[in-house]
């Protein structure tokens, strides 16, 4: 019953790892890819390491907590790295691809380069 | 049944690391190149997992943590070096 449960999690993270690089190859721009990279490889690195965890605690009977710590800390870090590196990407001017249909964050910057503009204008 | 199960995902994952390298080497910006080689730091937290099954053992806890690690700080310098050029700032005006 047991190996049934760790089989069944392993395969799960093995197929959503390879659907997320399947996303990375086909996807056609930067934020696209890391929509599918930042997802499905933390969905599968959480489903290995349940199944490690459950591995060691039922079978073997030791408690592992660094394998709890790194599941806590992938969960944390993942979507933190992804927004660092779209926002990076946003700004050092790469396009977006050209089907897309809305851009808020342009509307933003904009918007909050006319209110710095007339600060410093007030300031002077 | 669980050996031949973990032989499969042992595959499957090798087979996205090289999916992904294939876009390290051909990505047109950098940014792409960045995002690709995050997931091969996260899909090798992974195979080191299921090594662990397959051999027995707890001794590669450690070795998944600061892989883990490496990969958050990395991306981050990656990202930050993209966007102005330095890593670290000077000043501060």
């Amino acid at each position: 019953m047991i190996e049934i449960i760790i089989s069944i999690l392993v395969l799960l993270g093995g197929f959503l790892s390879l659907l997320g690089s399947i996303g990375i190859i086909r996807f056609p721009d930067v934020y696209a890819r890391l929509h599918a990279a930042t997802k499905s490889a933390t969905l599968s690195v959480v489903c290995i390491m349940l199944a490690v965890f459950v591995h060691f605690q039922y079978v073997e009977g030791l408690f592992s907590g660094k394998i709890l710590l790194t599941i806590i800390f992938v969960f944390l870090t993942a979507p933190v790295a992804g927004f660092i590196i779209s926002s990076s990407a946003y700004n050092s001017g790469i396009k977006l691809w050209e089907h897309s249909v809305q851009d808020d964050l342009k509307i933003a910057m904009e918007k909050s380069k006319k209110a710095k503009g007339k600060g410093r204008k007030a300031r002077s | 049944m669980l050996q031949i199960s973990l032989n499969i995902a042992l595959m499957i994952m090798s087979l996205s690391v090289a999916v992904c390298f294939v876009r390290v080497i051909k990505g047109p910006t950098m940014s792409d190149r960045v995002v690709a080689l995050d997931t091969i730091g996260i899909t090798m937290i992974g195979i080191i997992g299921i090594i662990m099954i397959i051999q027995n053992t707890l001794a590669y806890a450690e070795v998944i943590l600061v892989i883990a690690v490496l990969a958050f700080i990395g991306t981050i310098a990656l990202a930050k070096f993209i966007e102005g050029g330095v890593v670290f700032d000077r000043d501060h005006n």
